[in-house]
Formats: C-alpha cells, structure tokens, sequence
C-alpha cells in the first residue's frame, strides 16, 4: 500500500520521534509526534516548532530575463525583486483560475522557487514551457520549516554567523562546510524561517534544532490548523484552477506594475479574465467564527437562513483553532456579507450559526 | 465488571444500568477531543444506532449504542471539558443505558480480549 510514497530524507528521525506517518501528496509525512496536534500547535505559537516540509518541491531557474520570462506565468513582480528576497506569488490558468501558489526567491545568479508538493511535477512541466530558461528540480536536499517566536533565537544559535534578516528575506549560511539556503518565512502566522538542507546532512540540522530546550517537532495537523487560524489558503482546498485570485482573496499578490495600467501590465495566462475582476469580485473567501464548540470542516454547506433556501457557499477549510480556543472556517461567500453577519451552516443535518468574521483569526507576528 | 466492544467502547456494569466510555486506545487514535455532543436522556436507543458525536482536531466520529436500551444519564461536564477523555478516558464516561435486556453484556470482550485486538 506505502510502496509508492516517497520518503524525506527526515524520515528515520520522524520514526525515532514516534510520529504517526500518514501518505500526504505522494509522500509518507508526519501528521503528528506524541505531543499531539494540540499541544504542537500551541507549542509553536509559544515557543519554535521544526516542520519537515521537504515534500514541497525546490526548484532552480536561470537564463537571461529568467524574472521577466516567469512574469509570463506568474502575475507577480519578479523583474522588480530586488537580490536577497523573496515574494509569494500564484501560477494561473488561461481561464483565469489558480494553478499553485509558490514562493520565488532572487538569488542573484538565479531564481528560487517553492511549489506545493501535489503540484510539483505539473509546475516543473508548465516552467519548462519558457524559453531560454534552465528548470532544475532540486532533488538532493531537505526543507524545514522552524516557527515561532523562539525560531528566531533557535536559530541564531545554530548559526551565529547568520546575518540579520527581515521578513521574505533570503540568504545562504554555512554549517559545518555545507550551505544552508535561508528565508525568514513560513506559513502559520508566526515568525520563522524555512531552511534548504543538503539531504545527507538535514537529520543533523534537525536534531541539533530539536535539542534547543525551545524547539519541538510539528506534524502536518498542526501545520494545517496554524495556518487556518492564521488566515492562510491552502492550495487545493481554499483554491484551485476553479477560483480565481480575487475569489481566493489573493488580489494583493497581484502589484500595481502586473494590473490595468501598470508598467508590464498582464501578459500571464487568463489576465483578461483577472484584471478586470480586481477590487470588483462579487465572492471571494471570508473568515467564519462558527458559535459553540463543533468544528466546521471542509465541505460544510452554508446558507443565508436558518432554514430553507439554497447554498451561498461551501466551507473550504474549517476546523479547531487551539489558539483561538474555537472552530474556525474558510469560505467563499459573497462579498456583499458585512463582517459579523450570520451566516448557517450545515453539520449533521442541523444548520448552526457561524458568524463572518475578519482573518487572520490571530495575529500574525512576522518581522518586517 | 468491565467490558470492551470492537468500537473501543469501555462497558462497565453498575447495578441494571451500563456505563459507557471509549478506551484510552480509541482517545489516542482521536487526538485532541475538542467537542462532544450526547444524547437526551430517556432516548431510547437501537444498539448500533450512532448516538454521541466526538470530533478531534483531526475528525469527527461517532459513538454508537452497545446495546439496545435506555439513556438514563449523560455526561454534561463533558461538553465544556471534552478535553477529559484525553486526559483519562477511563473514567471520562459518556452516558449510562439501561439495556432492555440484562445478559447483553455477556457477548462483549473482557479486558484481555481487547488488549489482544489493539495489539
């Protein structure tokens, strides 16, 4: 049955840990260590949590206007990221739907991309559709994630030579002779950093972290619930190639030289469909408290009454918020809703109110 | 006298009545119980008919009668501290049925029975 999922170079330490190993997007992963996924998500919200998240696919571009020639597919400012950052940014469809959401990194003499693990391989196929550009999937090395307000602090000790760095900046630090590729980011909410290890030596970059009194190991279920609480969409669940960027609430990714007007206006796929729909979307993703304890989860209809009527929407992601001590949820309802409005939904047969409310559901603490 | 059913229900014999619990084993294949909800008391229940809700951080489940019989009480404490059947799922009971017959506990697994089925 596991015969065909792939392994992170992190998985004997995951077993040693005494993880529960669960198949996520063609890889046996981590959903939880014996902390449990409550107490890992409130650990890292408190303290530093290491997440393997070395299925997410690492990929190399280089060649000349390799920035202005992924601009073609991504309706980002790349040419305009300066050497030493980094920017999220969303690969689209000619119909103007959501194909992944990435990080690009400017490393001077190439770019840097991550990609979701699920759609790794159709995203390396779409980048070798550019041309003059080399695509080099990066094959040979891990990728951890280290979150919390002691990551900083973690990994400093790790790395004293590591410079200062700001949210979404990117730099390569030396451990024992080998080059750790840094970002200060993440993807709960929290300050941190993902750190690109060379396979052969991630097991002792992880187990030197997980000896800091501070840092504990984070499965994928808290992963999931940090960044729920922390407003963030989930490729797949939130969007996919069916949504576009202004529905998925991810206009903002979108700067002012790629829209209507600007300086490289366009020129991505589904940009006629895009654009004018900036600012003037009639449904996009919105925030729900649900009331009481029940989570809702991914596929809950909602509905505008507490009885009868049509569904105004479907709950995309939802689930317990450990730090919010409640349920959360994800949705893509009209916009017309003002925040605090009730809106039902649909659990067990019954409809329970869930009130429209502003994400993130916590405060998000990166260091700009 | 305790008893054990293959849906990791604890059962324990008080009187004419059936207290019911889920074991240490099925809180820990749950994770974190954030929410429980319970039947009324005075249902009367089909054994096999799902009559509690508990959802984890991970997924809801459901909780099925081991008996025929009565809901003669419930739990309450539960629902503002679901966190109880992880902390001790032994004594964090559910509810107590009155079975409408009373040798319908003689079919389930003693304690041994069930340590050999989790392994």
């Amino acid at each position: 049955m596991t015969e065909d999922l792939r392994r992170t170079p992190l998985y004997d330490l995951h077993l040693a840990l005494g993880a529960r190993m669960v198949p996520f997007a063609g890889w046996e992963m981590p959903v939880q260590y014996p902390m449990g996924v409550m107490g890992e998500h409130l650990h890292t919200r408190s303290a530093a949590g290491l997440f393997d998240v070395s299925h997410m696919g690492q990929v190399i571009l280089r060649g000349p206007d390799v920035a202005a020639r992924l601009e073609t597919l991504v309706p980002a400012d790349i040419v305009g990221l300066p050497e030493g950052r980094q920017r999220y940014g969303l690969f689209t469809t000619p119909q103007g739907g959501v194909l992944d959401d990435l990080m690009i990194a400017n490393k001077g003499d190439h770019l840097l991309l991550v990609v979701n693990a699920g759609c790794a391989d159709q995203d390396i196929a779409h980048l070798r559709t550019l041309d003059g550009v080399t695509v080099e999937p990066v094959a040979d090395r891990a990728l951890l994630a280290l979150q919390g307000p002691g990551a900083e602090g973690a990994l400093a000790r790790l790395l004293p030579d590591m410079p200062p760095m700001k949210f979404m900046d990117v730099c390569d630090v030396s451990f024992q002779g080998r080059d750790l590729w840094i970002s200060r980011s993440g993807y709960t909410g929290e300050d941190g950093f993902e750190i690109s290890i060379p396979a052969d030596a991630a097991i002792t970059v992880a187990q030197a972290l997980l000896a800091m009194e501070e840092v504990a190991p984070i499965g994928l279920g808290a992963r999931d619930s940090l960044r729920l609480e922390a407003g963030l969409p989930l490729y797949g669940h939130d969007m996919d190639r069916t949504v576009t960027p202004a529905q998925a609430a991810l206009g903002w990714s979108i700067p002012k030289v790629r829209r209507t007007g600007g300086a490289r206006a366009g020129g991505f796929p589904g940009d006629d469909v895009i654009l004018p729909e900036l600012g003037r979307a009639t449904r996009a993703r919105r925030g729900l408290r649900p009331e009481g304890r029940a989570p809702v989860r991914e596929g809950a209809p909602l509905f505008a009454d507490a009885q009868g009527g049509e569904p105004i929407g479907t709950v995309s992601s939802g689930g317990f918020g450990p730090s919010v001590g409640g349920p959360v949820a994800m949705a893509i309802l009209p916009v017309d809703l003002p925040e605090g409005a009730t809106v039902y939904a649909e659990l067990r047969g019954k409809r329970l109110p869930a009130r429209i409310a502003p994400m993130p559901f916590v405060t998000q603490t990166y260091k700009r | 006298m305790l008893k054990f059913t293959e849906d990791h229900e604890w059962l324990r014999a008080d009187g004419d009545e059936i207290v019911v619990g889920i074991t240490a084993h099925a809180s820990e294949q749950l994770g974190d119980v954030v929410f429980i909800e319970l039947p009324e008391e005075g249902r009367e229940v089909e054994a096999g008919e799902e009559i509690v809700v508990i959802e984890s951080v991970k997924a809801a489940s459901d909780i099925t009668a081991p008996v025929a019989g009565t809901i003669t009480a419930v739990n309450s404490a539960l629902a503002d501290s679901p966190g109880a059947v992880n902390d001790d799922a032994m004594t964090a009971w559910f509810f107590r049925i009155k079975p409408t017959d009373a040798s319908m506990m003689d079919g389930f697994m003693d304690e041994a029975a069930y340590q050999a089925l989790i392994g």
